[in-house]
């Protein structure tokens, strides 16, 4: 070759056969980015849009500031993020022993106890919320109950306010917590454990310094994902919560 | 020859990911007919190379020729090429007969036709019989075989191989070494074969192109390339072979300041490195024209079954420890008594056998 | 009691000081699966009020559901929003199957740049809440005239059912070998061909599994066919989440029972697959 102008051999050839390719890969993607263009980035952008267009048509605060300032969208704000963190609390107390439970199991038992969390998974939400307020009314079973062995003597207010959001949203959320979070326990090497016990930690502090550090990753995803599904959650509360009208996302409705 | 088999000429193939160079203007002639190795460490750009022949990669300009024929715009399935890689990739919802006669369905041969090619592929790579099992009720051997005799069974006139053996056991990859050299030479396609296992690619090539960096480093017969690496790199890859630094000034050769001999003259002053293979190295006690001496001390000695790999440091004056490795060949007739550690040795190398590379 | 020594973990914990964790979990676990069973012996009972243990049982809520009638809140009956809601899981598979099919395989083979950029875009649906899709949804099918329509309806429950697809498809295309389609283009068959005859029958079962979980996806949704459903066209979860704001209609129970069925069987049909793909 020594000097001679180095001659680029099917340059041109080659980069449309490279094109070709990658708009082929390309365009089998293309419908769905135009469903989701055109179905959640433009209406929702549209909405973000809305929220800055005052009473007179040009851009304003306006709408921001009258939030502010409402005492009803303050209230309902703080309830819907109450709850939220509530139930997101309570979801963590309650998944991470059973994840943890269930990711010590041997492989075939951890199934079938993953078969109770797949079920209410995949049970109709409104299945679920008309359940507990089958169970929790009044005149509900857990009332009955509690009446009957006289636990109490006068049936406790369980739906229509806080407690049977908490109780039913935290139902739901619950495997939405427990997926990830036994995903990532079932991924923890357990020679790890051993490691450490071999070293000389007891259980619980091998436990403490290792398996939870290492479970923090699972148990990260589990919360963020029920924290924001509770943010925008409405048929439960629209329920169960009814009347109270105490969920922000219920208001949006409005 | 030329009906089964074609040449593949390659010319400044070249492929860039983002600024980092996988090929770097490639050109080689491989002959009708020929066992041609791709051999580079991993990441080398050798399976690049391969891949940009059975056009999965495309390269950013070049050329490739199968016979008269410009292959490099067209896309794979229209070349016509038989090919193997390195997971078997069987299909597993197949019988091994239907694996096999896939390509004869793609072709639209009858059925009686892809029966009997099918038959005489299996045969070919001793399976007949297994026809009808399923793919998974194979051993890894088995599967190798599957996967060959679906790439030859349409008698492609050129057949590509990506590390085939590397799943297999030391042994059994040994065996498959020399059946597929045989396979070769009887149905004479030419073949370009993949490894980075540098014992693989002198067991079984006609030549060897040996790629690092995405460059090519040398081409040539595995003798060739053993024998005579044309530089460093391939010095250290091929062989176990110990680099010793020298100095050349006005042709004479200086190793930590004596001189010494060497095969072929170097006509340029400069540092050099002197490659001393492990067999060829030995232990003396008697000074002699056409040997070069080093004395060093034995640091350790490993049996390794049919011989006995000494580790010896050098005497030398520079701060960085020069290492010799030396094979001593065990129960062979003229075996002197073995140095232990720690002792003072004498190594010697014949003047032929002493050559430098840059 | 010598089992409650049994080492249960890998650090030597013995049975009896983990005893406190199986109690817990297994209340959780009742806890998590029994309350929705509730409403299947409700639903055969024949009070209007809805009391526990049913005093007489009848099948009057069933024939409620199956023979009649209007929905209380006056939109259609429920055998109508039945069909509607057969009706569009039906033509959401269709559309969310082979759109969520087709992106999973350009995304596992493309530039893995643009597929990192493009793959949290594409699970959007299912991360931003249920309740600001629905209102989008609404006002943007108001301006096409779309609301009230079964097109709009398969188009929102597409939308949330795509991604589930989407990543069953990817995990199945990532778990699967690309070489083999390679194999098939370099003897011969053109990558559509390679997809039909080598990828195709590897991961049918991930295909159907997808499908059944986007058919039960749109026939659960409530939200968007609150919003984007009415008239003629309600589904079934919309007109039971109408009649459950204001009362309890035990006709609810029967439709809960028959839909906890549907999603069981589902279930276990696609744990029957998903063992059968495993083997194979």
């Amino acid at each position: 070759m020594g000097g001679a102008i180095l001659e680029k051999l099917n340059e041109e050839g080659l980069q449309k056969v490279a094109f070709k390719e990658r708009l082929t890969l390309l365009g089998l993607t293309l419908p769905y980015l135009i469903f989701v263009a055109a179905l959640i980035i433009i209406p929702v952008g549209w909405l973000f849009y809305l929220s800055f267009i005052g009473r007179d048509g040009g851009f304003s605060f306006e709408n921001y500031e009258r939030m502010t300032k409402s005492r009803a969208y303050i209230r309902i704000f703080i309830t819907t993020f109450k709850i939220s963190i509530l139930t997101t609390l309570i979801c963590a107390i309650i998944g991470y022993p059973l994840a943890y439970f269930m990711s010590q199991l041997s492989r075939r038992w951890a199934s079938i106890c993953m078969i109770g969390v797949l079920i209410p998974f995949w049970t109709s939400l409104l299945v679920r919320t008309y359940a507990w307020l089958v169970l929790l009314q009044k005149k509900g079973l857990i009332n009955n109950i509690a009446l009957d062995i006289g636990l109490i003597s006068e049936p406790i207010k369980f739906v229509h306010n806080t407690t049977g959001t908490l109780i039913g949203m935290v139902h739901i959320m619950l495997p939405f917590l427990i997926l990830p979070l036994y995903a990532n326990m079932r991924s923890i090497d357990k020679d790890c454990l051993k490691a450490a016990s071999s070293l000389g930690a007891t259980p619980t502090r091998a436990f403490w310094t290792v398996f939870f550090p290492l479970s923090l990753p699972g148990l990260t995803a589990g919360l963020l994902i029920v924290f924001v599904l509770c943010l925008g959650f409405y048929v439960t509360p629209a329920i169960l919560g009814g009347g109270a009208r105490n969920h922000g996302s219920d208001e949006n409705f409005q | 020859m030329t009906d089964s088999s074609l040449n593949i000429s390659i010319k400044n193939v070249t492929k860039t990911y983002d600024k980092f160079y996988a090929l770097k203007d490639i050109s080689l002639e491989i002959s009708s007919g020929e066992f041609m190795t791709l051999l580079g460490p991993s990441g080398s750009g050798k399976t690049t190379l391969l891949m940009v022949l059975a056009g999965f990669t495309n390269p950013d300009y070049g050329s490739v020729k199968f016979g008269e024929d410009e292959v490099i715009l067209k896309p794979p399935h229209l070349r016509g090429i038989g090919m193997v890689f390195q997971n078997y990739a069987l299909f597993p919802h197949m019988s091994v007969e239907q694996n096999v006669g896939y390509p004869q369905k793609l072709r639209g041969v009858s059925v009686a036709d892809t029966n009997r090619s099918v038959q005489e592929a299996l045969e070919t790579v001793k399976l007949a019989g297994l026809g009808h099992r399923g793919v998974d009720e194979l051993s890894g051997g088995q599967k190798q075989r599957v996967a060959l005799a679906r790439a030859i069974v349409f008698k492609p006139k050129i057949l590509l191989m990506d590390e085939p053996l590397s799943a297999l056991d030391k042994k059994l990859r040994e065996e498959m070494q020399i059946e597929l050299r045989q396979l070769h030479d009887t149905l004479n396609m030419t073949t370009v074969y993949v490894t980075h296992d540098q014992k693989e690619a002198l067991t079984m090539s006609d030549r060897i192109t040996v790629i690092n960096d995405g460059e090519l480093m040398q081409l040539g017969t595995p003798n060739e390339i053993y024998e005579h690496p044309n530089n460093h790199f391939i010095a250290d890859f091929i062989g176990e072979s110990s680099l010793l630094p020298v100095s050349v000034k006005k042709g004479l050769v200086f190793f930590d300041g004596a001189e010494i001999k060497i095969s072929t003259p170097v006509k340029n002053d400069g540092d050099f490195i002197l490659v001393v293979r492990p067999e060829k190295a030995f232990i003396t006690s008697e000074n002699s024209d056409n040997v070069n001496i080093f004395a060093g001390i034995v640091l350790d000695s490993i049996f390794q079954g049919e011989s006995q790999l000494l580790v010896i440091k050098l005497n030398s004056m520079s701060k960085d420890e020069v290492i010799l490795r030396v094979r001593v060949p065990n129960g062979s007739v003229t075996q002197v008594a073995l140095p232990a550690v720690g002792q003072d040795v004498k190594i010697g190398l014949r003047v032929a056998d002493s050559y430098l590379v840059s | 009691m010598g089992f409650l020594n049994k080492n249960v973990s890998e650090t030597q914990i013995r049975l009896k000081d983990r005893l406190w964790l199986y109690i817990f979990s297994y209340i959780a676990l009742f806890l998590l699966i029994v309350p929705s069973m509730v409403v299947i012996p409700m639903s055969f009972s024949a009070s209007q009020y809805l009391e526990f243990p049913p005093k007489e049982w009848s099948l009057r809520w069933y024939e409620n559901y199956f023979f009649s009638w209007k929905v209380e809140n006056g939109f259609n009956d429920w055998m109508q929003a039945t069909w509607t809601s057969v009706k569009v899981a039906v033509l959401t598979i269709i559309v969310a199957v082979p759109v969520g099919t087709m992106a999973a395989y350009g995304l596992v083979n493309g530039n893995s740049r643009i597929s990192k950029m493009l793959f949290p875009i594409f699970i959007s649906p299912m991360m931003v809440p249920s309740i600001l899709v629905a209102i989008g949804l609404f006002y943007f099918f108001v301006q096409l005239k779309l609301v009230g329509s079964v097109l709009g309806l398969v188009l929102g429950h597409s939308l949330v059912a795509m991604p589930l697809v989407l990543i069953i498809v990817f995990s199945a295309l990532k778990n699967y070998d690309m070489n083999q389609e390679k194999v098939a283009r370099s003897l011969g068959a053109t990558r559509f061909r390679a997809f039909r005859e080598i990828t195709l029958p590897q991961i049918k079962f991930s295909i159907v599994s997808s499908a059944l979980i986007a058919f039960l996806t749109s026939f659960d949704e409530v939200i968007i066919s609150l919003f984007v459903a009415g008239g003629d066209n309600s589904t079934i979860t919309r007109s039971m989440f109408l009649a459950l704001r204001d009362q309890i209609d035990p006709t609810i129970a029967a439709i809960s029972t028959i839909l906890i069925i549907i999603s069981s069987g589902l279930l276990i049909i696609m744990q029957i697959i998903g063992t059968k793909e495993n083997k194979s």
